[in-house]
């Protein structure tokens, strides 16, 4: 099972290799898009059956079967609507904001290990790589806040700036937690170090800890419910997106889901083996990593859901106290615990 | 030290909700409150306190207990019932009385308050069970509420 290897040799057989290298990046790059409608149309399908469950209701089941149409139903009424602005709007940058939230969104896809192979760039500074990619959605959001012309819009971006930039240093202290443990930013080379035992394994306490408070933080850096005050109908109208309809609306809508599955994706791979399988029992198949490593994460976005459906939203103040009061100083406190298993060799291996 | 109990409390308290609510994630399918109306409209029962429309009951000599003593029509904030009313002779005492000749109520401007329900003091008007509501003409919906040759029930006194 060496498919794309094979596809890489037989394009660079057929022709001078700067072309191939260019229809190459073309084939991964619409594999990507591809990917990234579909996952965004299933997530969306999911959230609404997952949040149907929690509520005791049944869900969307009209559209195909079980209701399996009924994103793509969404996403062509979507496409059909009219786009709307503000008259006096800063159309350059108001336009611009949504590309800005899903490219970002798409650029951090294109570093995760999907398996061995299933990885468009290794890069040596991964992790870094994601943070500091993840960390530039916040500009969409407060463009198109501020381009908006509208006082909500723009209530709605400044309260998404103060949160997502609070909780930006939590993700990056958590995962810097589990950076010490491996040794390498190369997401290629976290995973390799994972063969003998998970992350989540070999760091037992520190990083349980640390894997709590990244999903506390991916969920707040997501802008999802607990920590969904930049949407808030009653005080903001809808939030920083008041102002945009039809598929502009929707590429938020769509960034705030595979921004979901992008913080599980990093979850999956920092603390729960990536694309390894438990205790390697299907080692011999390579291929079969894609299953385990959507498996897990579909598992870690399904907690995030479940989070959502279960707690209640947060006041500005109470958000700020969690991150600055208890998160961080846990977190600071929590990497020392880390470097010492680490020195003492504490740590559980197979 | 309330730092670290409040660390523990909060945890605590938050896995407690994620426990109800995984348990009705886990019961959903039994439990599902969702009425999936269009296929069991035969079988569909609204609940008594429902607010869908006003009716007038008529018993089986098409009688019912309106006096027409407008109480309703003034305790109606927007107008929604008009009471067009006569007098006629009562055939027993000879002494002319007030009777409805049509109590009108425009379904289109209800707010399914109930301000006329709880004021009536013969209880003639009270609430159906109806809920669909919809038509394709405007008029359909001013309905008169007393049926054709309906008259007072004998013995009603407002």
């Amino acid at each position: 099972m060496n498919i794309i290897k094979n596809i890489h040799d037989w394009l660079f057989s057929i022709m001078p290799e700067g072309v191939a290298n260019i229809v190459e990046m073309v084939l991964i790059g619409v594999a990507y898009l591809t990917f990234f409608a579909i996952a965004g149309l299933f997530l969306v399908l999911m959230e609404r059956r997952v949040a149907a469950w929690f509520q005791l209701r049944i869900g969307p089941n009209r559209v195909g079967y079980q209701g399996l149409l009924q994103t793509m139903a969404d996403a062509l009424k979507l496409v059909s609507k009219e786009l709307t602005g503000t008259v006096k709007a800063d159309k350059f940058l108001y336009n611009l904001a949504p590309y800005f939230v899903i490219i970002s969104a798409l650029m951090a896809l294109a570093v995760m290990p999907f398996t061995q192979e299933i990885q468009a760039f290794d890069i040596n500074i991964g992790i870094f790589f994601l943070i500091a990619i993840s960390s530039i959605g916040v500009i969409g959001i407060l463009l198109g806040g501020w381009a908006s012309n509208n006082k909500f819009a723009l209530i709605g971006a400044m309260r998404s700036g103060v949160q997502t930039i609070s909780y930006e240093l939590s993700i990056g202290l958590s995962l810097l937690t589990m950076i010490l443990m491996t040794g390498s930013l190369q997401l290629s080379e976290i995973v390799t170090v994972q063969k003998s035992g998970w992350l989540i394994i070999q760091g037992h306490i520190p990083a349980v800890i640390a894997f709590m408070i990244y999903m506390i933080a991916g969920t707040a850096e997501t802008n999802r419910a607990p920590f969904d005050m930049v949407e808030a109908e009653s005080e903001l109208g809808a939030g920083f997106h008041t102002e945009y309809s039809g598929m502009k609306f929707a590429y938020f809508f769509l960034a705030e889901f595979i921004n979901m599955f992008i913080i599980a994706a990093i979850a999956t791979t920092i603390f729960f083996g990536a694309w390894l399988s438990p205790f390697g029992i299907t080692e011999s198949i390579p291929w079969l990593g894609v299953f385990w490593f959507m498996g897990k994460t579909l598992i870690l976005v399904f907690l995030m859901m479940w989070f959502r459906w279960t707690f209640p939203r947060l006041r500005v103040d109470q958000l700020l106290t969690l991150e600055w009061k208890y998160l961080l100083p846990i977190n600071l406190v929590n990497i020392v615990i880390m470097a010492l298993i680490v020195w003492l060799n504490l740590t559980i291996k197979f | 030290m309330s730092y670290f109990s409040d660390i523990y409390k909060g945890i605590k308290t938050l896995l407690t909700g994620m426990s109800v609510t995984g348990k009705y994630f886990l019961t959903s399918r039994k439990g599902a409150i969702t009425q999936q109306y269009p296929d069991n409209r035969a079988t569909l029962k609204m609940f008594d306190r429902f607010r869908g429309e006003v009716i007038m009951p008529h018993d089986e000599n098409n009688e019912h207990a309106c006096t027409g003593c407008q109480k309703c029509e003034i305790a109606c904030p927007n107008g929604t019932i008009e009471i067009i009313w006569d007098r006629g002779i009562n055939e027993e005492t000879g002494k002319k009385k007030k009777k409805i000749d049509k109590f009108v109520y425009h379904l289109s401007l209800c707010t399914m308050c109930g301000l006329c329900i709880d004021v009536c003091p013969t209880d003639a008007i009270e609430w159906g069970q109806n809920f669909e509501n919809s038509v394709y003409d405007r008029t359909k919906l001013t309905r008169v509420l007393n049926k054709p040759e309906s008259k007072l029930r004998p013995g009603i006194e407002d």
